[in-house]
């Protein structure tokens, strides 16, 4: 049985078309301006629309605002007490439903990510108001765990009739005293996908655990990582190394969080940014307030981690610290250029799709050049447009009444602790050898020329993505993986890993290099297909004839 | 049974107009329900005689769902059934979801299955239809006749002509009609010939009108509904009068509200008449 047949030459235009042929006029004008066929030009890229809200009948692959909030920048903390003020079936989120690891440390130290707290709120909580049974909840959570912090999230309901969880959070913690209490408004429908989530735990997070740290952290290069969530371990890997280097990671926003590293995270020297989007806010109030500077990194992909080493080294400017770089590098890069020796002869000359997240359908992209594979199409779920197009653009983004909806938090120098870390000239220096501070390029950029960029794919699109262009590997998350899998085309999920993980750093660039030929050289796709649907005819004859 | 629902802007007796109408209908030897759906639950106080009655919601908050029929409604003046529906404290909450809870209650627990023999069931709704729960009784063919309570006074014709929209959206998917104007009179210039003019441009009528009388208030300080406190009054005639004017009502129509435009110059019209 034969591989389908491939498309030999495709020109993208017509791939466009085909995607929006099935639509109604107006959903097809609409839909027109999120998909783009990439130029690859430098530094301007042709618009293309995100951040918008997705048309009502489409079955789109992104999350809601409180899953923004609650499921991915503040379920991965590990001593923080997560409170859901909502009906049950919004803690379904609030359940390991996102594989970040958590690391107890000791005995003593808590560890809540096994645990899913919600106030379970009925009917009558929703006609009475559930202010009473949300401070009976948090004073239950309080009198079992005394922990150093009790975080409540507002689900739709809380938003439709009002309760007043920022003062109930108030009340609680002056009530406490040695237990710190606050609330985010992520009411489900805040914004038009979990981006607003984000940006409203971002504010709060800032606003009231930054700074909150008796205890002084102490190493001789601190830095922040920002916008990694330890999906697989992801974290684990990029802390070993930074920790072989003799860089001291104080914070991580937010894989393996606990309090007191976010309390902290005033004291780093340098802000490293994994996730631009989904922790940008975090990384510019830090600079603003405490004078520390940001870079953008990326852990995923062998070449993509040393750079940032370097990046990170660079900044530092000690000729110590570079050489321990060098070295780690040179140690770490040996196994990783063995296994990828192996595997290419097998991945090179595939293709790949990558429809995830807010910077990971960027990242990944790092680890599949390595294997010598194509990425052919390939865009965010809740991106905005400085994702796709680079940070040059933010000026000039459109500002409208979803993007308002979300509090925009005023941030000025602190009195004692603003402490520039870097003179004027220093980073200036800096620049001119080539260290971009608070810059991103977006994902446009890194792409080929003639490949497609989709904002918000959704399902139709997913299928028919597939159907025409028959990809060797499609990325996305877990509610894409089944109907993509039918198709009879492998399906990895970059969200949660499925089962796998980490490959960030070195190690997990090995990790997905075997995985990825696993997978596009797995000949259980041929079997998709059975016998009578080959032959449809049974023939038979009896022994005795 | 006929089912109807009492509306009109906040304040403008619709309560006492409802319970005193209910007493009129009661004494032509009709069997009411009336259902109190405002979240002060103060609808069915004249026909208690000032009894402070438990609410469906308090009911179902402190029973759980094992609530029964006679927990939640009594028996009132002249062999009327009363409920209220009952809500939140004013300010927290939402009362709308409350009255789609409690109504959906009584009709589970058979409140107007043919077996009780009610010949009416009255809803007297909160002032505005201010959400999706206070427009519950005109949907899902709750209630199938509508009567507005409104007087000259501008804003309570505005609120009549406000609610006629509400009932145009529900009448064509819940069958729901609007059956009259009340008009209860407020002693405004040319009152009654203005609502006339008022319900004849939203295709309906005046179906009663219902002069002052500080009677009406005598009778509340007694706890009592017109009829109950002195039959022989004046006023207890025009209750009468009206209970007498739905029951042989006959006139149920699709509303055609009007423009604001429109609406002012009315007002203009009638006010600016000798008196």
């Amino acid at each position: 049985m034969g591989k389908a047949q491939k498309l030999v030459q495709w020109d993208p235009h017509d791939i466009k078309d085909k995607l929006l042929e099935k639509y109604p006029p107006k959903v097809a004008r609409k839909r027109a301006k999120q998909i783009m066929v990439n130029e690859a030009l430098e530094n301007s890229t042709p618009e293309i629309t995100a951040n918008v809200r997705t048309i009502p009948g489409i079955i789109t692959m992104r999350g809601c605002t409180y899953a923004g909030c609650k499921g991915v920048i503040m379920g991965p903390t590990s001593d923080i007490v997560n409170l859901v003020h909502g009906p049950i079936g919004c803690s379904f989120y609030a359940w390991l439903t996102r594989r970040n690891q958590t690391d107890a440390i000791n005995d003593t130290n808590a560890n809540y990510i096994t645990y899913a707290m919600s106030t379970d709120m009925q009917d009558s909580d929703i006609i009475f108001g559930g202010e009473k049974k949300l401070k009976a909840a948090i004073q239950e959570a309080y009198d079992l765990f005394h922990p150093k912090a009790i975080a409540v999230f507002a689900t739709c309901p809380v938003g439709l009739i009002g309760d007043d969880i920022h003062a109930v959070a108030k009340e609680m913690k002056t009530k406490f005293g040695d237990c710190n209490v606050f609330a985010f408004s992520c009411e489900g429908y805040k914004g038009v996908s979990q981006s607003a989530g984000h940006h409203i735990a971002n504010n709060q997070v800032f606003t009231h655990v930054v700074g909150d740290s008796d205890s002084e952290k102490t190493g001789e290069y601190k830095i922040n990582l920002l916008g990694e969530y330890n999906i697989g371990g992801d974290g684990f890997e990029i802390d070993r190394i930074l920790n072989k280097c003799g860089i001291t990671n104080i914070s991580t926003f937010s894989g393996n969080a606990t309090y007191d590293k976010f309390a902290s995270a005033n004291q780093a020297d340098l802000s490293c940014v994994m996730c631009h989007r989904s922790i940008n806010y975090v990384a510019d109030m830090l600079e603003t307030k405490y004078g520390i500077p940001w870079i953008k990194v990326n852990f995923i992909g062998a070449e993509a981690t040393a750079k940032s080493l370097r990046k990170i080294a660079q900044y530092f400017n000690d000729e110590k610290l570079t050489k321990k770089v060098e070295e780690v590098i040179a140690q770490e890069m040996a196994p990783v250029v063995a296994a990828r020796k192996d595997v290419f002869p097998r991945t090179s000359g595939k293709t790949a799709m990558l429809f995830v997240g807010g910077s990971r359908a960027h990242h990944y992209q790092e680890l599949f050049t390595e294997l010598g594979m194509k990425t052919l199409s390939a865009g965010y779920e809740f991106a905005h447009r400085d994702d796709y197009e680079g940070r040059h653009v933010i000026p000039h983004l459109k500002v409208d009444a979803d993007s308002r909806n979300i509090e925009e938090i005023e941030v000025s120098p602190d009195p004692q602790l603003y402490k520039p870390r870097k003179s004027e000239e220093e980073i200036k220096k800096l620049e001119a050898e080539g260290v971009d501070f608070k810059e991103y390029a977006g994902l446009n950029e890194a792409m080929d020329e003639n490949t497609i960029v989709i904002d918000d794919l959704n399902q139709y699109e997913a299928e028919k993505l597939v159907e025409l262009l028959k990809p060797d590997l499609f990325c996305a998350g877990i509610k894409e993986k089944f109907s993509i899998q039918k198709l009879g085309v492998p399906m990895k999920q970059l969200h949660s890993y499925d089962s796998g993980g980490p490959y960030a750093g070195f190690t997990g660039a090995i990790n997905f290099y075997n995985e990825i030929d696993r997978l596009v050289n797995s000949r259980v796709w041929g079997y998709m297909k059975a016998p009578w649907q080959e032959n449809p005819e049974l023939s038979a004859t009896y022994a005795w004839e | 049974m006929r089912k109807v629902a009492i509306y009109g802007k906040g304040g403008i007796g619709k309560s006492t107009t409802t319970q005193n109408t209910v007493a009129g209908l009661a004494e032509l030897g009709r069997k009411v329900m009336v259902v109190g759906c405002d979240p002060k639950a103060d609808s069915t106080r004249l026909l208690l005689g000032g009894l402070a009655q438990k609410s469906v919601l308090d009911t179902l908050r402190e029973e759980g769902e094992d609530v029964e029929l006679d927990d939640i409604r009594k028996q009132s003046f002249g062999g009327s059934w009363s409920v209220e529906s009952g809500g939140p404290e004013p300010g927290v909450g939402c009362a709308g979801r409350g009255i789609i809870t409690s109504i959906n209650m009584l009709e589970s627990l058979g409140a107007y299955d043919e077996s009780e023999g009610l010949d009416y069931a009255f809803y007297d709704v909160l002032g505005d239809v201010v959400c999706g729960g206070f427009a519950m009784p005109i949907r899902d063919g709750k209630a199938e006749e509508i009567y507005i309570v409104c007087s000259g006074e501008m804003m309570a014709m505005y609120a009549a002509n406000n609610i006629c929209k509400g009932i145009m959206k529900y009448a064509q998917s819940g069958g729901v009609r609007l059956g009259g104007l009340i008009c209860n009179s407020r002693n405004v210039d040319n009152e009654k010939e203005m609502i006339e003019e008022l319900a004849k441009k939203l295709g309906t009528q005046m179906i009663y009108f219902v002069p002052r009388d500080n009677d009406v208030q005598r009778a509340e300080i007694n706890r009592k509904t017109v009829i109950e406190w002195n039959g022989e009054c004046g006023q207890a005639n025009e209750y009468r009068g009206l209970a007498k004017a739905i029951d042989e009502n006959k006139m149920f129509v699709i509303p055609t509200p009007l423009e604001i435009e429109e609406l002012e110059q009315l007002l203009l019209d009638f006010g600016l008449l000798e008196a």
